[in-house]
C-alpha cells in the first residue's frame, strides 16, 4: 500500500493504482470523461486533471494517467487547476453544445457559457468505443481516422464495418451517450455520431423456447467460433438455459 | 490495373518487410509510391495478410499527409505560400494555376495529370515565389509564366 495527500487527507492507495481510482475510492470527486475501469487509461478528454507536489515542484497532470506514489501530494481543485478544467469544459462544451451530458457536466462545473466558437460535434473523442471495441471484444470494428480537426470516430471508409458484431459495446462505453443501440424485432440498429457512416443493423437471434430476440447472431457466432463452443449452445436464451 | 496484378504486387511489398505488422507505415509508403496514391483493394490486402484489422490500417493510412485515398496526379505541384513567398505574390502564382487546372489545393485534374498541393515555405526564400513540380523548383515565378511551364509537362 502508499500512502498519498489528496485534498489534505491522507490516503491509501494501492500500488500502480492511478490517482483518479484513489481519489473515487475516497469519494474525492474529480470530473472524467474517457476513464472506464475496463479499459486502460489513455486520458484523451483532459478533464481529469489535478496538481500534483513532487520534488516541490507543482504541476498538472491527467489523474487517470498517473500512478500514486508514496508521499504524493494532489489537490484536486487549486486555482490553477480550477481554472484549467473550466477552461476544458468550455472547450467541450463549444464542440458539443448539443449533448445532454457535457450540458449536465458543464452545469456541475459551473460552467454556463463558453468564449469559443460554436461547433456541433456529437463526438468528443475520447475513443472509449474504438478501445473497448479493441481491448475488450477485440474485433477493432472502428478506429479514429483523419488527423487534427478533421480527427473522427468512424468505421473504414465509412461503409458498414465488417467486423462489426453488433455487440454494442462501443454504445454502452460511450460516456455521453452519443452511440445508440435499438433493438426492435428481430432487428438490432446502432447509430454512430458520425454523420457519413449509415446505420448498421443486425438479425437477433430467437429464442427456441420463450420466442424473445435476444441477441445478434453475429455476436453469438463470434462467441461460438473465439471459444470453440458447440453452436446449439446459443439455441436458447441465458433465461430459459437452466 | 487488375485484381490479381495489384494483390500479388501488394504481396510482395509486404515481403519485402517480412509481413511485420511494425512496419506498416513503411508499408503503405511503398505501396504509395507504386501507385501514387492507396487503393481500397490494397488496404484490404494489407490488413488480411498483415493480420492486422482494417480499422487500424485505415487509421494509420488517413492520418499522415503523405498518404493519400485518392489517385494522384503523375506530377505533383507545390506552391510555396511561406511568408517570403507570400509576399512576393505566391497567392496569385496560386490562384493562377487554381483556374489554368482548374482545381483546388488538395485535388487532382480530371486527367491525372497534376495535383495540386500547398506547402508553408520551402527554404529557399531567396528564389521567391517558388513553384515546386516533380521535384524541380521554378524560383521567381510570374503569373504570366505560369500557363508556359505547365505546358513544360506531358
Ligand atoms: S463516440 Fe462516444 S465513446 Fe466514441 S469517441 Fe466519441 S464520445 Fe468517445
Ligand atoms: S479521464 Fe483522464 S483524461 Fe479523461
Amino acid at each position: 500500500m502508499v500512502t498519498l495527500t489528496i485534498d489534505g487527507r491522507e490516503v491509501q492507495a494501492e500500488e500502480g493504482a492511478m490517482v483518479l481510482d484513489a481519489a473515487r475510492d475516497n469519494n474525492i470527486y474529480i470530473p472524467a470523461l474517457c476513464s472506464n475501469e475496463a479499459i486502460k487509461p489513455y486520458g484523451a478528454c483532459r478533464l481529469c486533471l489535478v496538481e500534483i507536489v513532487t520534488n516541490g515542484k507543482e504541476r498538472l497532470v491527467a489523474s487517470c494517467l498517473y500512478p500514486v506514489e508514496e508521499g504524493l501530494i494532489v489537490k484536486t481543485n487549486s486555482e490553477r487547476v480550477m481554472n484549467n478544467r473550466r477552461t476544458i469544459m468550455e472547450l467541450l462544451l463549444a464542440r458539443c453544445p448539443s449533448l445532454e451530458v457535457i450540458q449536465d457536466l458543464a452545469k456541475r462545473l459551473a460552467v454556463d457559457k463558453t468564449p469559443f466558437k460554436l461547433e456541433d460535434k456529437r463526438c468528443i473523442l475520447c475513443g472509449l468505443c474504438v478501445r473497448a471495441c479493441e481491448e475488450v471484444v477485440g474485433v477493432s470494428a472502428i478506429s479514429l481516422v483523419n488527423r487534427g480537426i478533421d480527427r473522427e470516430m468512424a468505421s473504414p471508409f465509412y461503409e458498414f464495418p465488417d467486423a462489426c458484431i453488433g455487440c454494442g459495446s462501443c454504445a454502452y462505453v460511450c460516456p455521453v451517450e452519443t452511440i445508440t443501440l435499438e433493438d426492435v424485432g428481430d432487428t438490432r440498429t446502432i447509430t454512430m455520431p458520425n454523420p457519413k457512416m449509415q446505420k448498421t443493423e443486425f438479425k437477433l437471434k430467437k429464442c427456441k423456447i420463450c420466442g424473445n430476440y435476444w441477441a445478434p447472431e453475429k455476436q453469438l457466432d463470434y462467441i461460438t467460433k473465439t471459444l470453440s463452443l458447440a453452436p446449439e449452445i446459443f439455441d436458447v436464451c441465458p433465461d430459459c438455459r437452466e | 490495373m487488375g485484381a490479381k496484378q495489384l494483390a500479388e504486387k501488394v504481396e510482395s511489398i509486404l515481403d519485402n518487410y517480412q509481413r511485420d505488422q511494425g512496419m506498416l507505415v513503411s508499408i503503405l509508403q511503398d505501396i504509395q509510391a507504386e501507385y501514387n496514391y492507396l487503393p481500397k483493394e490494397a488496404l484490404v490486402e494489407v490488413s488480411q495478410t498483415l493480420g492486422a484489422p482494417l480499422s487500424r490500417v485505415y487509421s494509420v493510412a488517413t492520418f499522415f499527409k503523405a498518404f493519400s485515398l485518392e489517385p494522384r496526379g503523375r506530377y505533383l505541384i507545390n506552391v510555396c505560400l511561406g511568408t517570403a513567398c507570400h509576399v512576393r505574390g505566391a497567392v496569385r502564382i496560386l490562384e493562377t494555376i487554381e483556374r489554368e487546372l482548374d482545381i483546388r489545393p488538395g485535388k487532382t485534374t480530371q486527367d491525372l495529370k497534376f495535383t495540386l498541393e500547398t506547402v508553408n515555405c520551402v527554404g529557399c526564400c531567396a528564389l521567391g515565389p517558388v513553384v515546386i513540380i516533380d521535384g524541380e523548383y521554378h524560383g521567381q515565378m510570374k503569373t504570366d509564366k505560369v500557363k508556359v511551364l505547365l505546358e513544360n509537362y506531358t
